[in-house]
């Protein structure tokens, strides 16, 4: 690297001290915050989540983000702002610098489809204004609905909607097969991605004060009005049917905040919930993401990162728990009911909750504000993701903001493009987010507790977090990020792989009045078929069936409800008693690499990228230690 | 079962968000109350603030 790298790299930095901490809050408070949190705390005990979750944000997020914070300052200091750099300087050998390829690739590869969510938003808020998601205005979601009437005449009016709502996202994003998101029903709205993700670069390309800062200053508390805005709304429905006494708004958030456990079966005494409580913490407050570790670097010796640190968690928690946690389930409470307040994935924010405001009054305007509040949170952590590789590319190779600009405006362009024309089923969207955006996210935090606790050690670390700070931390914190919060980190993610990874049959009933040794492979006998009916709605539709033998002999059973997917459901002889169990087949991630292209093509995008990017910090390092950047 | 907010959901809601408000408020304000680091607060807006590498960007 050239000396006026060095230069230029080091000479980047923040404007103010708020500037930085509303940068960084901005980074965190995304669109998890007002879709993600409140969905975990209604499912996982309502107001019991609340416990595990601020002993989370004690002893793992808070912890973590002053790690962060220190060890990005401390690089910083020493003439690194990007993560390879700063993890060499930290952790003082090559391997660091190598992990630094998860701290360039995870900020990098969240971008490639986050750009994506956030054009939705914004093209969802243009569309309240243009009318198409307004029922009764004539526009497509009234088409739509037509649609869904015409070919389901015993639904409800209710449920009618709701799958035109599903099927108007469905049809906008392309999800019907790969391609139709730049020619389908969306494909009206299309400018809208590129120009999203243009402004991400010109904010980048004006730098860290001139263009994050600056925006951030005036995003933050834009978002903030336009959610209180939407709060008060909602806070003020009442009753807003009648002919649903159900649907009010002391349900609503009864829904979200009454401890739900009772009669000893309280959601305290269940690991699934200090799993959700910790992961939500985690995403939140977006450690681990090589983000906070580039921001801080930026910042001067006689700077405060203790009090930054937690200021910026502060506010990330007030847009979670105090607005995120008052309006999203309450809302799609008191107007769709529990089905609609539990709609899982995209459905409760780009289905249920336009369908909320359909039905809300001044739902036009209030679905604008809310869905524009949205893009801002989204923008305002898209932009901060571009960062951390920009700084590896001028301090890497000495270039140029124009060059680091534009090759990254490349690599980032070719991810999006991919994710948006493999929009089948959303799989390569999904692929992106499970892989990076959610896997590599506990393997860098964990080797970030481990860097800060073992390597730059607690004392050292003591030291640097308490240069220039207005605030000391207190000392059990600097033990806890050396033995809880690692060991900590290491349960979730164990117990997260143990959930996510492998396949797993789960058992719906078991059946003892056919003879297992009677069945074939070419049908499913009647009492199969009425297991898979609950509550005598309509049997699925078993559209193949197949048979394999495991290595100790085993007859098993597959069933299909669609011939391109893996199978539903898995027929198997009883493993405790006598009888036939019949079993729900819920794939793996690790099988799922496998079980479509899109999903295949995906992993293989994501390791050659991973090469990619190992090369250039492999070239960026020799660079440094022939200019004696370690020295 | 639909259940209207409870003593204990009310209870809840208004301890989680006064813990989350007082920590934000205390942080702000003494955020605010600190002096200005070089006069970089008081004397210099993001605007006039040379980043050096950005020279070039418009």
């Amino acid at each position: 690297m050239s000396v006026d790298g060095i230069k230029q790299a080091a000479s980047d930095g923040w404007g103010s001290r708020i500037g930085v901490i509303l940068a960084v809050a901005g980074s965190a408070v995304g669109l998890g915050n007002f879709l993600r949190f409140p969905k975990e705390a209604a499912a996982n005990g309502g107001g019991e989540f609340m416990i595990p979750y601020f002993v989370s944000l004690l002893i793992l997020g808070i912890p973590l983000c002053w790690a962060e914070w220190t060890m990005g300052r401390y690089g910083g200091m020493r003439g690194f702002n990007s993560a390879p750099g700063i993890y060499r300087k930290v952790g003082g050998g090559k391997v660091s610098m190598y992990f630094g390829v998860v701290g360039l690739m995870m900020p990098l590869v969240v971008y490639m489809y986050y750009v994506l969510i956030e054009a939705w938003c914004l093209s969802y808020a243009l569309q309240y204004l243009s009318g198409d998601l307004l029922i009764g205005s004539g526009g497509q979601i009234d088409v739509l609905i037509s649609e869904a009437a015409a070919k389901n005449p015993d639904l409800s009016k209710g449920e009618i909607e709701s799958q035109a709502f599903n099927n108007f996202f469905s049809q906008f994003v392309g999800e019907e097969k790969d391609g139709l998101a730049l020619g389908g029903a969306g494909s009206n709205w299309l400018w809208v991605i590129p120009t999203v993700f243009l402004f991400n670069f010109v904010l980048i390309y004006r730098g860290i004060s001139r263009g994050i800062e600056q925006f951030c200053r005036v995003a933050m508390p834009l978002m903030a009005v336009l959610a209180i805005i939407v709060l008060i709304r909602v806070l003020t429905l009442g009753t807003p049917n009648p002919a649903n006494p159900d649907g009010n708004v002391l349900n609503g958030l009864g829904f979200m905040w009454n401890p739900k456990g009772g009669d000893g079966e309280s959601y305290l005494w269940r690991p699934a919930t200090w799993l959700a409580a910790a992961g939500q913490i985690f995403f939140s407050l977006s450690v681990g993401f090589g983000i906070i570790i580039n921001y801080a670097s930026y910042l001067k010796k006689e700077d405060d990162v203790v009090l930054s640190g937690l200021t910026s968690s502060s506010v990330n928690e007030f847009f979670e728990v105090c607005l995120g946690g008052l309006i999203t389930i309450p809302a799609a409470f008191i107007f769709l009911g529990i089905a609609g307040a539990t709609t899982g994935g995209f459905g409760l924010s780009f289905a249920a909750l336009p369908n909320v405001f359909a039905l809300m009054p001044g739902g036009q305007i209030f679905g604008f504000l809310w869905f524009f509040m949205l893009f801002l949170a989204a923008i305002t952590s898209s932009v901060s993701m571009l960062q951390p590789v920009i700084a590896f590319l001028e301090e890497g190779f000495g270039l140029k903001r124009h060059a680091s600009v534009a090759i990254l405006g490349l690599i980032s362009a070719m991810g999006t493009l991919f994710v948006l024309y493999f929009s089948k089923g959303l799989t390569a969207l999904d692929s992106f987010d499970f892989w990076v955006g959610t896997f590599l996210i506990y393997v860098l935090a964990m080797f970030q507790a481990i860097l800060y606790g073992w390597v730059l050690g607690i004392k050292r670390g003591s030291e640097a977090a308490h240069e220039g700070a207005n605030m000391r931390i207190p000392t059990v914190v600097q033990y806890m990020l050396k033995y809880v919060t690692p060991v900590f980190l290491l349960v979730i993610f164990a117990a997260f792989c143990w959930k996510e990874l492998p396949s797993k049959a789960e058992l719906i009933t078991t059946i003892d009045d056919i003879a297992y040794d009677s069945l074939s492979a070419n049908e499913v006998p009647q009492p199969i078929i009425a297991a898979l009916t609950n509550n005598d709605e309509t049997p699925p539709e078993i559209v193949n069936r197949s048979m394999t033998v495991s290595a100790f002999g085993t007859k098993r059973y597959w069933l299909y409800t669609d011939v391109d997917a893996p199978p539903a459901y898995l027929i198997r002889p009883a493993s405790k008693a006598d009888g036939i169990e019949v079993a729900q087949w819920k794939p793996g991630k690790l099988a799922s690499i496998f079980a479509s292209t899109e999903a295949t093509l995906s992993i293989t995008f994501l390791a050659i990228l991973a090469l990619f990017l190992l090369l250039l910090v492999h070239i960026a390092g020799k660079r440094w230690e022939r200019d004696g950047r370690f020295a | 079962m639909v259940e209207p907010l409870n003593t204990y959901g009310l209870l809840t809601m208004v301890l989680s968000i006064t813990i989350v408000v007082a920590l934000m408020i205390f942080c702000l304000v003494k955020v605010l109350k600190l002096p200005p680091v070089d006069g970089v607060d008081h004397l210099k807006g993001p605007l006039e603030i040379d980043t050096g590498d950005t020279s070039d960007a418009d």
